[in-house]
Protein backbone atom coordinates (compact mmCIF):
# COMPACT_ATOMS: atom_id res chain seq x y z
CA UNK A 1 0.00 0.00 0.00
CA UNK A 2 2.72 2.25 1.29
CA UNK A 3 4.27 1.61 -2.21
CA UNK A 4 1.11 2.66 -4.63
CA UNK A 5 1.06 5.55 -2.60
CA UNK A 6 4.43 6.98 -3.40
CA UNK A 7 3.06 5.94 -6.95
CA UNK A 8 0.30 8.02 -6.42
CA UNK A 9 2.14 11.26 -5.61
CA UNK A 10 0.82 11.00 -2.29
CA UNK A 11 4.53 10.10 -0.91
CA UNK A 12 7.69 12.06 -1.29
CA UNK A 13 10.42 9.44 -1.84
CA UNK A 14 11.29 5.39 -0.77
CA UNK A 15 12.26 7.10 2.92
CA UNK A 16 8.38 8.07 3.39
CA UNK A 17 7.61 4.22 2.15
CA UNK A 18 9.91 2.76 4.86
CA UNK A 19 8.51 4.95 7.30
CA UNK A 20 4.63 4.25 6.56
CA UNK A 21 5.61 0.49 5.70
CA UNK A 22 7.16 0.02 8.76
CA UNK A 23 4.50 1.88 11.34
CA UNK A 24 1.47 -0.41 9.19
CA UNK A 25 4.22 -3.52 10.57
CA UNK A 26 4.48 -2.39 14.05
CA UNK A 27 1.18 -1.71 14.39
CA UNK A 28 -0.47 -5.08 13.29
CA UNK A 29 2.09 -6.71 15.36
CA UNK A 30 0.93 -4.99 18.26
CA UNK A 31 -2.85 -5.42 17.41
CA UNK A 32 -1.95 -9.09 17.08
CA UNK A 33 -0.49 -9.11 20.80
CA UNK A 34 -3.48 -7.07 21.70
CA UNK A 35 -5.91 -9.41 20.05
CA UNK A 36 -4.51 -12.60 21.39
CA UNK A 37 -4.24 -11.24 25.37
CA UNK A 38 -6.47 -8.50 26.29
CA UNK A 39 -9.11 -8.51 23.50
CA UNK A 40 -12.56 -9.85 25.18
CA UNK A 41 -15.32 -8.45 27.22
CA UNK A 42 -15.25 -4.33 26.11
CA UNK A 43 -12.52 -4.64 24.63
CA UNK A 44 -13.66 -5.74 21.24
CA UNK A 45 -12.34 -6.32 17.66
CA UNK A 46 -13.49 -2.95 16.80
CA UNK A 47 -11.63 -1.80 19.68
CA UNK A 48 -8.47 -3.47 18.78
CA UNK A 49 -8.71 -2.71 15.45
CA UNK A 50 -9.26 1.12 16.48
CA UNK A 51 -5.99 1.13 18.45
CA UNK A 52 -4.16 -0.73 15.63
CA UNK A 53 -5.15 2.13 13.35
CA UNK A 54 -4.20 4.90 15.77
CA UNK A 55 -0.66 2.97 16.83
CA UNK A 56 0.02 2.79 12.96
CA UNK A 57 -0.89 6.93 12.43
CA UNK A 58 0.81 8.01 15.48
CA UNK A 59 4.26 6.09 14.80
CA UNK A 60 3.80 7.15 10.84
CA UNK A 61 3.44 10.83 11.59
CA UNK A 62 6.03 10.66 14.25
CA UNK A 63 8.48 8.60 11.72
CA UNK A 64 7.57 11.65 9.03
CA UNK A 65 8.93 14.33 11.24
CA UNK A 66 11.70 12.94 11.89
CA UNK A 67 12.81 11.54 8.38
CA UNK A 68 10.43 13.54 6.09
CA UNK A 69 12.51 17.37 5.23
CA UNK A 70 10.15 20.50 5.37
CA UNK A 71 11.65 23.66 4.84
CA UNK A 72 9.52 25.77 7.68
CA UNK A 73 11.86 29.30 7.00
CA UNK A 74 14.68 30.11 5.04
CA UNK A 75 17.72 31.34 6.69
CA UNK A 76 20.51 33.27 4.47
CA UNK A 77 17.85 35.48 2.27
CA UNK A 78 18.42 37.72 -0.45
CA UNK A 79 15.90 40.73 -1.15
CA UNK A 80 14.22 42.44 -3.45
CA UNK A 81 15.00 41.99 -6.78
CA UNK A 82 13.46 44.51 -9.84
CA UNK A 83 12.92 43.87 -13.71
CA UNK A 84 11.97 45.80 -16.80
CA UNK A 85 11.70 45.68 -19.91
CA UNK A 86 13.09 49.03 -21.98
CA UNK A 87 13.22 49.66 -25.69
CA UNK A 88 15.55 46.79 -26.77
CA UNK A 89 15.84 44.46 -24.00
CA UNK A 90 14.82 43.89 -20.51
CA UNK A 91 17.08 44.64 -17.44
CA UNK A 92 17.30 42.88 -14.11
CA UNK A 93 18.76 44.72 -10.85
CA UNK A 94 19.26 43.82 -7.25
CA UNK A 95 21.39 44.38 -4.53
CA UNK A 96 23.92 42.47 -3.17
CA UNK A 97 23.60 41.76 0.56
CA UNK A 98 22.54 38.41 1.65
CA UNK A 99 21.26 38.41 5.26
CA UNK A 100 21.40 36.26 7.97
CA UNK A 101 17.96 36.71 9.90
CA UNK A 102 18.88 40.68 10.88
CA UNK A 103 22.70 40.49 10.44
CA UNK A 104 24.18 42.09 7.18
CA UNK A 105 26.35 39.16 6.74
CA UNK A 106 27.24 38.95 2.95
CA UNK A 107 27.96 41.77 1.54
CA UNK A 108 29.05 40.58 -2.08
CA UNK A 109 26.56 38.10 -2.61
CA UNK A 110 25.48 37.72 -6.82
CA UNK A 111 21.85 37.42 -6.79
CA UNK A 112 21.35 37.89 -10.68
CA UNK A 113 23.36 34.74 -12.95
CA UNK A 114 23.34 34.23 -16.25
CA UNK A 115 21.84 30.99 -17.38
CA UNK A 116 23.36 30.26 -21.04
CA UNK A 117 23.93 32.87 -23.56
CA UNK A 118 20.51 34.74 -23.67
CA UNK A 119 18.67 34.45 -20.11
CA UNK A 120 19.28 36.39 -16.73
CA UNK A 121 17.57 34.75 -13.57
CA UNK A 122 17.22 36.44 -9.98
CA UNK A 123 16.65 35.17 -7.04
CA UNK A 124 15.39 36.45 -3.21
CA UNK A 125 15.55 34.42 -0.76
CA UNK A 126 17.18 31.77 0.73
CA UNK A 127 20.42 31.86 -0.92
CA UNK A 128 21.23 27.97 -1.03
CA UNK A 129 17.98 27.19 -2.74
CA UNK A 130 19.13 29.45 -5.77
CA UNK A 131 22.83 27.81 -5.74
CA UNK A 132 20.86 24.81 -5.95
CA UNK A 133 18.49 25.84 -9.10
CA UNK A 134 21.65 26.98 -10.83
CA UNK A 135 23.30 23.66 -10.72
CA UNK A 136 20.23 22.07 -12.36
CA UNK A 137 20.42 24.78 -14.94
CA UNK A 138 24.02 24.65 -15.63
CA UNK A 139 23.20 20.93 -15.69
CA UNK A 140 20.56 21.42 -18.33
CA UNK A 141 23.05 23.80 -20.51
CA UNK A 142 25.93 21.09 -20.04
CA UNK A 143 23.32 18.84 -21.44
CA UNK A 144 22.73 21.26 -24.26
CA UNK A 145 26.31 21.74 -24.89
CA UNK A 146 27.02 17.99 -25.43
CA UNK A 147 24.04 17.08 -27.85
CA UNK A 148 25.45 20.36 -29.57
CA UNK A 149 22.29 20.48 -32.22
CA UNK A 150 22.55 24.43 -32.42
CA UNK A 151 19.68 24.71 -29.53
CA UNK A 152 19.59 26.24 -26.29
CA UNK A 153 17.49 26.58 -23.63
CA UNK A 154 15.87 30.09 -23.72
CA UNK A 155 14.02 32.27 -21.72
CA UNK A 156 10.62 31.50 -21.63
CA UNK A 157 11.45 27.95 -21.84
CA UNK A 158 13.81 28.24 -18.06
CA UNK A 159 10.33 30.02 -17.11
CA UNK A 160 8.25 27.35 -17.73
CA UNK A 161 11.13 24.80 -16.36
CA UNK A 162 11.60 26.51 -13.01
CA UNK A 163 7.55 26.62 -13.05
CA UNK A 164 7.47 23.26 -12.79
CA UNK A 165 10.34 22.81 -10.46
CA UNK A 166 8.86 25.04 -7.70
CA UNK A 167 5.63 23.55 -8.13
CA UNK A 168 6.05 19.87 -7.64
CA UNK A 169 7.94 21.21 -4.45
CA UNK A 170 5.56 22.94 -3.13
CA UNK A 171 3.18 20.04 -3.13
CA UNK A 172 5.38 17.68 -1.58
CA UNK A 173 5.66 20.79 1.67
CA UNK A 174 9.44 21.45 1.02
CA UNK A 175 9.65 24.16 -1.09
CA UNK A 176 12.62 25.86 -2.63
CA UNK A 177 12.34 29.28 -0.91
CA UNK A 178 12.83 31.80 -3.78
CA UNK A 179 11.04 33.91 -5.81
CA UNK A 180 12.54 33.91 -9.35
CA UNK A 181 12.81 36.80 -12.06
CA UNK A 182 13.55 35.23 -15.33
CA UNK A 183 14.26 37.31 -18.27
CA UNK A 184 15.40 36.87 -21.75
CA UNK A 185 15.53 39.11 -24.69
CA UNK A 186 12.40 39.66 -25.37
CA UNK A 187 10.64 38.14 -22.57
CA UNK A 188 10.25 38.96 -18.55
CA UNK A 189 8.50 36.85 -15.95
CA UNK A 190 8.56 35.39 -12.19
CA UNK A 191 8.43 31.88 -10.76
CA UNK A 192 7.58 31.94 -6.74
CA UNK A 193 8.21 29.35 -4.74
CA UNK A 194 5.12 27.99 -4.59
CA UNK A 195 5.24 27.64 -8.50
CA UNK A 196 2.87 31.10 -9.49
CA UNK A 197 4.22 32.18 -12.64
CA UNK A 198 3.01 35.45 -14.50
CA UNK A 199 4.76 37.86 -17.36
CA UNK A 200 4.54 41.84 -17.08
CA UNK A 201 6.47 44.75 -18.45
CA UNK A 202 8.08 44.88 -15.02
CA UNK A 203 8.43 42.85 -12.07
CA UNK A 204 9.30 43.35 -8.29
CA UNK A 205 9.56 40.60 -5.46
CA UNK A 206 9.86 41.05 -1.81
CA UNK A 207 9.69 44.69 -0.96
CA UNK A 208 10.52 46.14 -3.99
CA UNK A 209 6.99 44.78 -5.10
CA UNK A 210 5.16 46.90 -2.22
CA UNK A 211 7.76 49.91 -2.75
CA UNK A 212 9.25 49.73 -6.48
CA UNK A 213 5.71 48.45 -8.58
CA UNK A 214 4.21 51.93 -7.50
CA UNK A 215 7.11 54.07 -8.91
CA UNK A 216 7.54 51.51 -11.97
CA UNK A 217 4.08 52.10 -12.94
CA UNK A 218 3.79 55.57 -13.02
CA UNK A 219 7.67 56.05 -14.66
CA UNK A 220 7.38 53.08 -17.28
CA UNK A 221 7.16 53.62 -20.83
CA UNK A 222 7.38 51.28 -23.22
CA UNK A 223 10.09 52.95 -25.21
CA UNK A 224 12.29 53.58 -22.43
CA UNK A 225 16.32 53.47 -23.60
CA UNK A 226 18.79 51.64 -22.03
CA UNK A 227 19.90 55.01 -19.97
CA UNK A 228 16.11 55.52 -18.82
CA UNK A 229 15.99 51.87 -17.72
CA UNK A 230 18.82 51.94 -15.77
CA UNK A 231 17.77 55.36 -13.89
CA UNK A 232 14.70 54.39 -12.96
CA UNK A 233 16.28 50.74 -11.34
CA UNK A 234 18.85 52.75 -9.67
CA UNK A 235 15.81 54.98 -8.60
CA UNK A 236 14.42 52.14 -6.98
CA UNK A 237 16.81 50.58 -5.35
CA UNK A 238 17.45 53.83 -3.71
CA UNK A 239 14.11 53.69 -2.22
CA UNK A 240 14.70 50.41 -1.18
CA UNK A 241 17.80 50.81 0.70
CA UNK A 242 16.19 54.03 2.98
CA UNK A 243 13.06 51.84 3.58
CA UNK A 244 13.92 47.89 3.25
CA UNK A 245 15.81 46.80 6.77
CA UNK A 246 17.53 43.91 4.48
CA UNK A 247 18.64 46.07 1.78
CA UNK A 248 22.77 47.67 1.14
CA UNK A 249 23.19 50.16 -1.53
CA UNK A 250 25.43 48.08 -3.21
CA UNK A 251 23.63 46.84 -6.59
CA UNK A 252 24.18 45.07 -9.39
CA UNK A 253 22.31 45.47 -12.75
CA UNK A 254 22.10 43.21 -15.68
CA UNK A 255 21.08 43.44 -19.15
CA UNK A 256 19.87 41.11 -21.84
CA UNK A 257 19.51 42.27 -25.88
CA UNK A 258 19.26 40.01 -28.51
CA UNK A 259 22.53 41.24 -30.22
CA UNK A 260 24.52 41.25 -26.57
CA UNK A 261 22.91 38.25 -25.02
CA UNK A 262 22.98 38.16 -20.98
CA UNK A 263 25.40 40.05 -19.65
CA UNK A 264 25.72 41.22 -15.93
CA UNK A 265 27.41 44.22 -14.36
CA UNK A 266 30.05 44.12 -11.18
CA UNK A 267 28.46 45.55 -8.18
CA UNK A 268 29.01 49.25 -7.44
CA UNK A 269 27.45 51.68 -4.97
CA UNK A 270 24.65 54.02 -5.12
CA UNK A 271 24.36 57.58 -4.65
CA UNK A 272 21.71 58.14 -1.65
CA UNK A 273 20.47 61.46 -0.27
CA UNK A 274 20.23 62.29 3.27
CA UNK A 275 19.64 65.83 2.42
CA UNK A 276 16.42 66.18 4.18
CA UNK A 277 15.82 68.65 6.97
CA UNK A 278 14.43 66.17 9.87
CA UNK A 279 17.89 64.70 9.80
CA UNK A 280 19.38 67.69 11.05
CA UNK A 281 16.52 68.57 13.47
CA UNK A 282 17.00 67.26 16.40
CA UNK A 283 13.60 66.02 18.29
CA UNK A 284 14.89 64.72 21.74
CA UNK A 285 14.81 68.01 23.30
CA UNK A 286 12.83 68.73 26.75
CA UNK A 287 10.45 70.79 24.32
CA UNK A 288 9.29 67.71 22.80
CA UNK A 289 7.99 64.88 23.66
CA UNK A 290 10.94 62.38 23.85
CA UNK A 291 11.78 61.89 20.30
CA UNK A 292 11.20 60.23 17.27
CA UNK B 1 4.15 42.39 5.21
CA UNK B 2 6.97 40.42 3.57
CA UNK B 3 7.30 37.00 3.55
CA UNK B 4 9.09 38.53 6.89
CA UNK B 5 11.49 35.66 8.26
CA UNK B 6 9.48 33.45 11.06
CA UNK B 7 12.90 32.73 13.31
CA UNK B 8 15.76 35.16 13.49
CA UNK B 9 18.96 34.26 14.56
CA UNK B 10 20.48 38.40 16.14
CA UNK B 11 17.62 39.33 18.00
CA UNK B 12 18.20 41.36 20.84
CA UNK B 13 16.87 40.67 24.16
CA UNK B 14 14.89 44.08 23.57
CA UNK B 15 13.43 43.28 20.40
CA UNK B 16 12.96 39.87 21.10
CA UNK B 17 9.78 40.77 23.21
CA UNK B 18 7.55 43.26 20.79
CA UNK B 19 4.47 42.92 19.86
CA UNK B 20 3.70 41.74 16.39
CA UNK B 21 3.91 45.84 14.23
CA UNK B 22 5.44 47.48 17.47
CA UNK B 23 7.68 49.73 16.63
CA UNK B 24 11.20 48.81 17.52
CA UNK B 25 14.09 51.56 17.91
CA UNK B 26 16.15 48.37 16.37
CA UNK B 27 19.31 50.56 17.12
CA UNK B 28 22.82 50.74 17.71
CA UNK B 29 23.55 53.29 20.90
CA UNK B 30 26.61 54.38 22.41
CA UNK B 31 27.72 56.45 25.38
CA UNK B 32 31.15 57.25 26.60
CA UNK B 33 32.47 59.81 29.68
CA UNK B 34 35.21 61.46 29.13
CA UNK B 35 37.58 64.12 31.34
CA UNK B 36 34.94 67.09 31.72
CA UNK B 37 32.10 65.33 30.33
CA UNK B 38 30.13 62.64 28.09
CA UNK B 39 29.63 61.79 24.34
CA UNK B 40 26.43 60.19 23.49
CA UNK B 41 25.76 58.42 20.31
CA UNK B 42 23.06 56.60 18.01
CA UNK B 43 22.21 55.58 14.72
CA UNK B 44 18.39 56.88 13.41
CA UNK B 45 16.32 53.49 12.50
CA UNK B 46 13.07 53.09 13.66
CA UNK B 47 11.84 49.63 12.64
CA UNK B 48 8.48 47.45 12.17
CA UNK B 49 9.61 44.48 11.31
CA UNK B 50 11.63 44.94 8.35
CA UNK B 51 10.35 48.17 7.48
CA UNK B 52 12.08 51.14 8.05
CA UNK B 53 9.42 53.56 9.54
CA UNK B 54 11.57 56.14 10.33
CA UNK B 55 14.61 56.85 8.88
CA UNK B 56 15.15 60.21 10.62
CA UNK B 57 14.56 59.09 14.20
CA UNK B 58 16.33 61.06 17.24
CA UNK B 59 16.93 58.50 19.46
CA UNK B 60 18.73 60.65 22.29
CA UNK B 61 16.38 62.37 24.46
CA UNK B 62 17.06 64.99 26.92
CA UNK B 63 16.48 64.25 30.29
CA UNK B 64 17.53 67.35 31.75
CA UNK B 65 19.24 70.41 30.57
CA UNK B 66 22.47 68.42 30.95
CA UNK B 67 21.85 64.79 31.16
CA UNK B 68 20.47 62.84 27.95
CA UNK B 69 19.58 59.51 27.51
CA UNK B 70 19.65 56.91 24.55
CA UNK B 71 16.91 54.62 23.93
CA UNK B 72 16.34 51.35 22.12
CA UNK B 73 13.76 48.59 22.37
CA UNK B 74 10.24 49.70 21.78
CA UNK B 75 10.18 53.17 20.21
CA UNK B 76 6.44 53.62 22.90
CA UNK B 77 8.05 52.13 26.06
CA UNK B 78 11.06 54.44 25.77
CA UNK B 79 9.22 57.65 24.75
CA UNK B 80 6.82 56.79 28.13
CA UNK B 81 10.00 55.94 30.34
CA UNK B 82 11.60 59.04 29.11
CA UNK B 83 8.54 61.63 29.40
CA UNK B 84 8.22 59.89 33.36
CA UNK B 85 11.57 60.44 33.77
CA UNK B 86 11.53 63.99 33.11
CA UNK B 87 8.63 64.74 35.01
CA UNK B 88 10.03 63.59 37.95
CA UNK B 89 13.38 65.29 37.46
CA UNK B 90 11.69 68.60 37.32
CA UNK B 91 9.74 68.09 40.17
CA UNK B 92 13.25 66.64 41.92
CA UNK B 93 15.58 69.84 41.19
CA UNK B 94 12.14 72.37 42.38
CA UNK B 95 11.67 70.22 45.53
CA UNK B 96 15.68 70.51 46.08
CA UNK B 97 16.89 73.66 44.37
CA UNK B 98 19.65 72.19 42.78
CA UNK B 99 20.44 70.84 39.12
CA UNK B 100 19.82 67.00 38.81
CA UNK B 101 22.41 65.05 38.84
CA UNK B 102 23.37 61.90 36.54
CA UNK B 103 22.93 59.62 39.40
CA UNK B 104 20.06 60.54 40.13
CA UNK B 105 18.52 60.36 36.66
CA UNK B 106 19.81 57.36 36.11
CA UNK B 107 18.07 56.28 39.52
CA UNK B 108 14.91 57.11 38.52
CA UNK B 109 15.23 55.66 35.25
CA UNK B 110 15.99 52.16 36.71
CA UNK B 111 13.35 52.29 39.52
CA UNK B 112 10.56 52.53 36.90
CA UNK B 113 12.10 50.14 34.76
CA UNK B 114 12.89 47.50 37.28
CA UNK B 115 9.42 47.72 38.78
CA UNK B 116 7.56 47.52 35.17
CA UNK B 117 10.07 45.03 34.19
CA UNK B 118 7.60 42.66 33.43
CA UNK B 119 5.79 45.45 31.20
CA UNK B 120 8.52 46.95 29.37
CA UNK B 121 10.85 46.27 27.04
CA UNK B 122 13.73 49.30 26.89
CA UNK B 123 17.06 49.22 27.45
CA UNK B 124 18.53 52.89 27.62
CA UNK B 125 21.88 54.70 28.79
CA UNK B 126 21.92 57.69 30.48
CA UNK B 127 24.57 59.67 30.49
CA UNK B 128 25.39 63.48 31.00
CA UNK B 129 27.25 65.94 32.93
CA UNK B 130 26.94 66.94 36.98
CA UNK B 131 28.88 68.91 39.00
CA UNK B 132 29.19 66.46 41.79
CA UNK B 133 30.65 63.64 39.21
CA UNK B 134 31.53 64.89 35.77
CA UNK B 135 30.75 63.27 32.98
CA UNK B 136 29.12 59.92 33.75
CA UNK B 137 27.20 56.60 32.11
CA UNK B 138 24.76 53.87 33.34
CA UNK B 139 23.65 51.08 31.28
CA UNK B 140 20.14 50.05 32.18
CA UNK B 141 19.47 47.10 30.24
CA UNK B 142 16.38 44.91 29.99
CA UNK B 143 14.94 43.89 33.90
CA UNK B 144 16.10 47.22 35.47
CA UNK B 145 19.50 46.43 36.12
CA UNK B 146 21.97 49.75 36.48
CA UNK B 147 25.47 49.81 36.39
CA UNK B 148 28.24 52.48 36.13
CA UNK B 149 30.32 52.16 33.10
CA UNK B 150 33.36 53.77 31.16
CA UNK B 151 32.17 52.55 27.58
CA UNK B 152 28.49 51.78 27.21
CA UNK B 153 26.53 50.03 24.09
CA UNK B 154 23.31 48.98 23.47
CA UNK B 155 20.66 48.24 21.47
CA UNK B 156 20.86 45.06 18.72
CA UNK B 157 23.51 46.41 16.74
CA UNK B 158 25.55 46.67 19.59
CA UNK B 159 26.17 42.72 19.63
CA UNK B 160 28.89 43.30 16.36
CA UNK B 161 30.95 45.94 18.05
CA UNK B 162 31.57 44.57 21.51
CA UNK B 163 35.08 42.92 20.36
CA UNK B 164 35.67 46.47 18.34
CA UNK B 165 34.90 48.84 21.68
CA UNK B 166 37.30 46.40 23.63
CA UNK B 167 39.94 46.97 21.53
CA UNK B 168 39.29 50.74 20.73
CA UNK B 169 38.74 51.78 24.31
CA UNK B 170 41.59 53.16 26.14
CA UNK B 171 41.04 55.29 29.63
CA UNK B 172 41.34 59.21 29.84
CA UNK B 173 40.73 59.85 26.09
CA UNK B 174 40.10 63.60 24.87
CA UNK B 175 37.21 64.54 24.03
CA UNK B 176 37.72 64.19 19.96
CA UNK B 177 39.50 60.96 20.58
CA UNK B 178 36.27 59.98 22.12
CA UNK B 179 33.95 61.32 19.30
CA UNK B 180 35.89 59.75 16.88
CA UNK B 181 35.57 56.02 18.67
CA UNK B 182 32.30 56.56 18.89
CA UNK B 183 31.51 57.82 15.43
CA UNK B 184 33.76 54.69 14.25
CA UNK B 185 31.64 52.10 16.18
CA UNK B 186 28.33 52.69 15.44
CA UNK B 187 29.41 52.75 11.59
CA UNK B 188 30.60 49.40 12.16
CA UNK B 189 27.11 48.22 13.94
CA UNK B 190 25.58 50.08 11.36
CA UNK B 191 27.05 48.39 8.53
CA UNK B 192 26.04 44.97 10.04
CA UNK B 193 22.82 45.12 11.58
CA UNK B 194 19.83 45.32 9.71
CA UNK B 195 17.74 47.13 12.49
CA UNK B 196 20.30 50.19 12.53
CA UNK B 197 21.28 52.90 9.74
CA UNK B 198 20.43 55.72 8.37
CA UNK B 199 22.68 58.45 10.18
CA UNK B 200 24.39 58.89 13.39
CA UNK B 201 23.30 61.76 15.70
CA UNK B 202 25.90 62.39 18.49
CA UNK B 203 25.59 64.90 21.39
CA UNK B 204 28.51 66.18 23.38
CA UNK B 205 27.68 67.17 26.97
CA UNK B 206 30.08 69.31 28.91
CA UNK B 207 30.07 71.55 31.68
CA UNK B 208 30.27 74.71 29.23
CA UNK B 209 27.02 73.13 27.22
CA UNK B 210 25.73 70.88 25.05
CA UNK B 211 26.83 70.35 21.20
CA UNK B 212 24.68 68.51 19.14
CA UNK B 213 26.17 67.18 15.54
CA UNK B 214 24.99 64.34 12.68
CA UNK B 215 26.72 62.65 9.84
CA UNK B 216 24.99 62.09 6.88
CA UNK B 217 24.00 58.52 6.06
CA UNK B 218 27.19 58.89 2.98
CA UNK B 219 30.02 60.44 4.69
CA UNK B 220 30.09 57.33 8.05
CA UNK B 221 33.80 56.30 9.07
CA UNK B 222 33.05 53.02 7.81
CA UNK B 223 29.80 51.37 5.72
CA UNK B 224 27.05 50.86 5.25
Amino acid sequence: MAVAAKGLGLLGGWGDVGVVGGAAFVATMFESWLGATWQGGWITNEVVNFINTAVGAGLAIAGMGRLGQHTKYPIVTGTSVLGLRYNGGVMVAADTLCSYGSMAKYKDARRIRTVGPATLLGASGEYSDFQSIMDMLEGMEQQNANFDDGHNTDAQQTHSYLRAVMYQRRSKMNPLWNDLVVAGPNFLGLVDKIGTTYTDNFIATGFGSYLAIPILRKKWRPDMSEGEARGLLEDCLKVLFYRDCRALNRIQIAKVTEGEGAIVSEPYEIETDWSAASFATTKGGLEGDGGW
Amino acid sequence: MDAALAHSFTISPESSRLKPGELSTGTTIMAVPFEGGVVLGADSRVSTGTYIANRTSDKIAQLSEKIFCCRSGSAADTQALTDYVRFYLQQWEVETGRDATVKVAAHLMRKICYQNKDNLSAGVIVGGWDEVDGGSVYNIPLGGTMIKMNCAIGGSGSTYIYGLTDALYKPNMTKAETVAMVKKSISHAMARDGSSGGIIRTCIVEKSGVEREYIPGNQLPYGP
